[in-house]
This record gives C-alpha cells, sequence and structure tokens, in this order.
C-alpha cells in the first residue's frame, strides 16, 4: 500500500531509491565515515551501516559542527545519500542537506522515522514537498 | 527570505562573485531553516585551514581560493577569495610542526596547513588555532550576534557569555566571514533562549570530572533542548563549564544551558524559563551518576593504557598546572605516551612558568592547534587510551577503532606513570 507524505522543501530535486530508516539521531563528525557513507558511532543502531545511493531517513542530527562539512565530504567522495527526510529541523542539518544537495524534505505531516521502514522505496519530490512510499515487498 | 538593500546587492554581485556565492549560500541555508531574515555579526569562528584528504586535491587543482570556494561557500565558481569582511578566526585544525616527528601526522598535511595559515593570514583570518577561542582573546559580549562553530565554543558562547549564535558549519562561517551576515533564527531570538528542561542535583558536583559527568548526563537527558541545572553545585570554573558544555554537546546536542546564579541569562530560575512555567525537575543522584560513569566506560575492556590524553577542549593554563603539579617528580610507563592539548597561546604562557618543562620531564607532552580526534592520530599500536574529557571518550573510540576510559585527573596520571587503569567512581 502506497504512502503519500506531504512536508516543506529543505533542498529542491528529484531522487528515489531504497530507504534506510535510522530511529537515532546521527552525528557527522565523529559518527559517519565519508570515504565509504558508512555509519561508525560504535553505540548507534546502524553502525556499519552505509546510505550511500540510500534515502537516509532520521530524526536529526547531534554532535559536532563538522555535521555539514562532513556530508558535504560524501557528495565530494560520491558517498552521499540519494535523498533525505528527516524530523527536527537544527542548524547542523539543513546545512548539512544544503551542501550535500540531495533533495530533502521536513515538517512531513507523519513523522517519517515512524512509517518509513527500511527496505521502503521512497520517491522524494522535493520540489512540491511531496513524499512517495512503497512498503518492501508491496510490489 | 526577506533581503535588505546591501544583502540583495550582495547577492547581485555588487561586490563580486565570492561575496555573491556567499550570499547564495546563505539563502539556500536560510531557506532550508525556514527564516526569514538574516542578522548582522561581526565576529566569525570557523575552519579553512584544516587539511584532509579532499581538500589536499582542490588546492593541487586550484590553489585555496579553489579549496575555499567548494568547502567553505559550497561554490563550484572560480572565485578570487577577498579580505574577511568581518573579524574571523580559524578554530582547532591538524597538528603542527611542533609535533613532527612524535605523533604520526603526515609530513605533507603539516606542510598544506602551513601554507594555508599564511593565504588565510593574508585574507584577514585570526590563527587562534584552538577549539577555545574564548580562553584566547575572542570574548564575545553578552547579546552579540555571532557565527561561530564547534559545538563546544558554541554552547560556552551561548550559555557562559550570553552571546548568540547558533551551531555554525564550515560553509556557513565562510560565507558569514565573507559577508557579515547569519540566519537569524535559533539561538538568535530571544524566544528561543528560555529554558526547557529542570535538572536537579542531588549529589555534590564539585570538580571538573563531576561537571563532565553532569554535562554528559544532561545532554543525553534533552538532546538538543536547553536545560536549566540547579542543586548541589559548587561555584564552577571555567574549565569546569568548558567540559560541562563539551560534554552535554556531545551526549546530545545542547547549545545553550542555564545555571541559575552563575550564567548570565538566569539570574534566578524563573527568569532561566521566561515566560514559561517551571517544569517538573528530573533529578541527577547518586544513581543517574553512576549509570553516566558506566556508560562513558563502557568502551574499556582492558586495563593496560597505551595513551593519556588531556585537553579536550583545549586545556586552560590552570589545567597545564594541575598536570604539572600532578606529575612533578614522577615517570610515565614506557609503553605509555601522554598528550596534553592546549592553545598555542597558552603554551607559551606554560613555557615561561616553567609548566612545560616539568611535564616534559615526566615523559609527557605538550602539544597546540588539534588533537587526536580532529587529526586521527594516536601513538603508534594505541589499543586502549584513557582521557579526562567526556567529549574525547565519546568520540575517540569511533574515530580510531579504540578503546576508552574516562576518570578524573588523577586517575589519567596514575595510568600514565602505572600504564594501567584503575580508576573508579568515588563517594556515590
Amino acid at each position: 500500500m502506497r504512502l503519500i507524505l506531504h512536508g516543506r522543501t529543505v533542498v529542491p530535486g528529484v531522487a528515489e531509491g531504497e530507504a534506510l530508516v535510522s530511529h537515532q539521531t546521527i552525528s557527522g563528525w565523529g559518527g559517519i565515515d565519508p570515504a565509504t557513507g558508512t555509519i561508525i558511532e560504535r553505540r548507534h543502531e546502524l553502525c556499519g551501516q552505509s546510505f550511500a545511493g540510500k534515502i537516509l531517513v532520521f530524526p536529526g542530527a547531534k554532535g559536532s559542527s563538522g555535521w555539514s562539512g562532513f556530508f558535504q565530504a560524501t557528495r565530494l567522495m560520491g558517498t552521499a545519500p540519494l535523498g533525505m527526510l528527516y524530523t527536527v529541523t537544527t542548524t547542523k542539518v539543513a546545512l548539512g542537506a544544503v551542501v550535500t544537495r540531495v533533495p530533502t524534505v521536513t515538517d512531513l505531516d507523519r513523522d517519517p522515522v515512524k512509517v518509513i521502514n527500511t527496505g521502503d522505496w521512497v520517491r522524494i519530490d522535493a520540489d512540491h514537498g511531496i513524499v512517495e512510499v512503497v512498503p518492501a515487498g508491496a510490489e | 527570505m526577506r533581503l535588505t538593500d546591501d544583502e540583495k546587492a550582495m547577492l547581485d554581485g555588487a561586490e563580486g562573485p565570492a561575496v555573491a556565492a556567499a550570499m547564495d549560500l546563505l539563502v539556500r541555508y536560510g531557506e532550508a531553516l525556514d527564516c526569514e531574515r538574516l542578522c548582522d555579526v561581526r565576529n566569525v569562528a570557523g575552519t579553512m585551514t584544516q587539511p584532509s584528504p579532499v581538500k589536499a586535491k582542490l588546492v593541487a587543482e586550484g590553489g585555496w581560493d579553489r579549496a575555499f570556494a567548494v568547502i567553505n561557500l559550497d561554490s563550484d565558481e572560480d572565485l578570487e577569495i577577498p579580505q574577511m569582511r568581518v573579524a574571523t578566526c580559524q578554530l582547532q585544525q591538524g597538528f603542527s610542526g611542533d609535533a613532527a616527528g612524535i605523533v604520526p601526522y603526515p609530513e605533507q598535511f603539516v606542510r598544506l596547513q602551513d601554507d594555508a595559515e599564511a593565504f588565510y593570514g593574508r585574507k584577514g583570518v585570526t590563527i587562534l588555532a584552538t577549539c577555545t577561542p574564548y580562553q584566547v582573546g575572542n570574548l564575545p559580549v553578552r547579546g552579540e550576534h555571532v557565527a561561530w562553530m564547534e559545538s563546544s565554543a558554541v554552547v560556552y558562547a551561548n550559555s557562559v557569555l550570553g552571546a548568540r549564535t547558533n551551531c555554525e558549519g564550515t560553509a556557513s562561517t565562510g560565507a558569514a566571514s565573507l559577508t557579515g551576515k547569519i540566519p537569524c533564527w535559533g539561538n538568535h531570538l530571544t524566544q528561543n533562549r528560555y529554558g526547557t528542561h529542570l535538572v536537579d542535583v542531588r549529589v555534590p558536583v564539585r570538580d571538573f570530572f563531576d561537571w563532565g559527568l553532569l554535562g554528559y548526563f544532561v545532554g543525553e537527558l534533552v538532546e538538543e533542548a536547553r536545560p536549566v541545572v540547579v542543586g548541589d553545585l559548587a561555584v564552577p570554573e571555567l574549565e569546569d563549564l568548558k567540559h560541562f558544555g563539551a560534554a552535554a554537546a556531545s551526549s546530545g546536542g545542547v547549545e545553550l544551558y542555564h545555571l541559575p546564579g552563575v550564567t548570565p541569562e538566569a539570574p534566578t530560575v524563573q527568569a532561566a524559563f521566561g515566560p514559561r512555567p517551571v517544569p517538573e525537575a528530573v533529578p541527577y543522584g547518586p544513581r543517574e551518576r553512576r549509570r553516566t560513569y558506566e556508560a562513558l566506560n563502557s568502551q574499556g575492556q582492558h586495563t593496560e593504557v597505551d595513551f593519556v590524553l588531556l585537553g579536550c577542549p583545549h586545556a586552560s593554563i590552570e589545567q597545564v598546572r594541575r598536570a604539572a603539579k600532578a606529575l612533578d617528580g614522577r615517570r610515565l610507563n614506557s609503553g605509555t605516551q601522554m598528550w596534553i592539548m592546549v592553545p598555542r597561546a597558552l603554551k607559551a604562557v606554560a613555557d615561561r612558568s616553567g609548566y612545560t618543562e616539568v611535564i616534559e620531564r615526566a615523559g609527557a607532552r605538550l602539544f597546540t592547534d588539534s588533537c587526536p580526534a580532529m587529526s586521527r592520530a594516536a601513538p603508534p599500536g594505541t589499543k586502549v587510551f584513557a582521557t579526562d574529557s567526556a567529549k574525547q571518550a565519546h568520540y575517540l573510540p569511533a574515530i580510531l577503532g579504540i578503546e576508552a576510559w574516562f576518570g578524573t585527573l588523577e586517575d589519567c596520571v596514575e595510568a600514565a606513570v602505572t600504564g594501567r587503569w584503575a580508576g573508579e567512581l568515588r563517594c556515590d
């Protein structure tokens, strides 16, 4: 069953791909390895998993102000996510999305971390703030 | 976003293409925040000189102008970088020549950074080279809007100094340095500076170690919200607040806290919450203290310690003096190194006061500019490290894949001298 969410554009553009959902906030500096796009924070639920080429769905950013610089580095090193959906706006995550330059939407009418599961197919139309979710195995 | 006439002119290129690119980034960023306007800033703390593989490649391609355009302005244009428009300082960076031969850090990065310092110095960037600019002469005043990055400096500026800054990043501070502007959002607005949570401390918090534990607890509790902390607290010293804020900004995303009777925007508990009701207090007692200590020490298994790190955020001169006192007449274990990170300006004071000599006689070292986490560098073969910094204990295991122990200065000196971790939580 297809799910449609509406939100606010952070970075315009259109992207689609498989979702990687984090229920915990993510650290940039000290939390990810930009060379591989992998989460490295040891106590993190996704430690060892890569968001490269995925739609990254997460509650927001935590930790160092290096957040945006590290996500910008994923773009420069070709390991960036395809798009981002997040719940809580902070300067770290907003600037991070801007310099990663991938379609990003926030302030969605339902919390994306709660309604999207890892492996779901997600299409972000950030030009119009529309997110389409096809649950894994639905089609 | 609504731009003023001078901002529109900058965006349209009246002040050159680099300033236009800076304004373009600020507009993209402001819109991402759903922010209506920019505010004026005259004090920027950012990062430009720190070497990285990506930066080395960009400099090779197009010099520092290219590196600044891509990394500090998020622009793909070929830009010539003008003079900084407002006072701008470089925060912590990579290791410098003083670490050569001891710290395993690429020599080409040391040279690249020397080159960067020369370039940015000519552009009007003050090379403070520390995560604690407030320790070495950069002290914004209460109510001043600034654009700082470095989470531990941001929380200090907001909470202890009463200046107003969000936790900015490399690109937003780069853009602010060329425009004197930053999105007027979040911590810049009075209504976003009142407390959200009340924490009641029911166990004595008297020293650097306990302020760090308390900060780590509070950060986990409130995440990016604004804690107001009351209870059994001694009047903190500069280094206590430095440690408390850095810990809270590591376990959570705290950018602003209030200590009623201590910090400037909270003469009373009620004032800390402004027009809002004072919420029910969350207790911090012996159980919470022990749980926090155990969380910070959950990344240590082996008690043989190869490396001891002090000075995160960069040590105050008083911390250096205390370390010298604890090390005086002692000698480090042959298999254990000890580094103390300080701002270079304070290293000069430590040298002059004789502290450096005492520390080096024991076999420990003072280093400047950087830290093991920033530069991904520890003594070769390090498997287990010990530190008095909750922030470094939080980050370094992930960055270097090593085990961590967290404790007091005395625990750390003992580990450096004996080569074994014997720290434990006392008085609970």
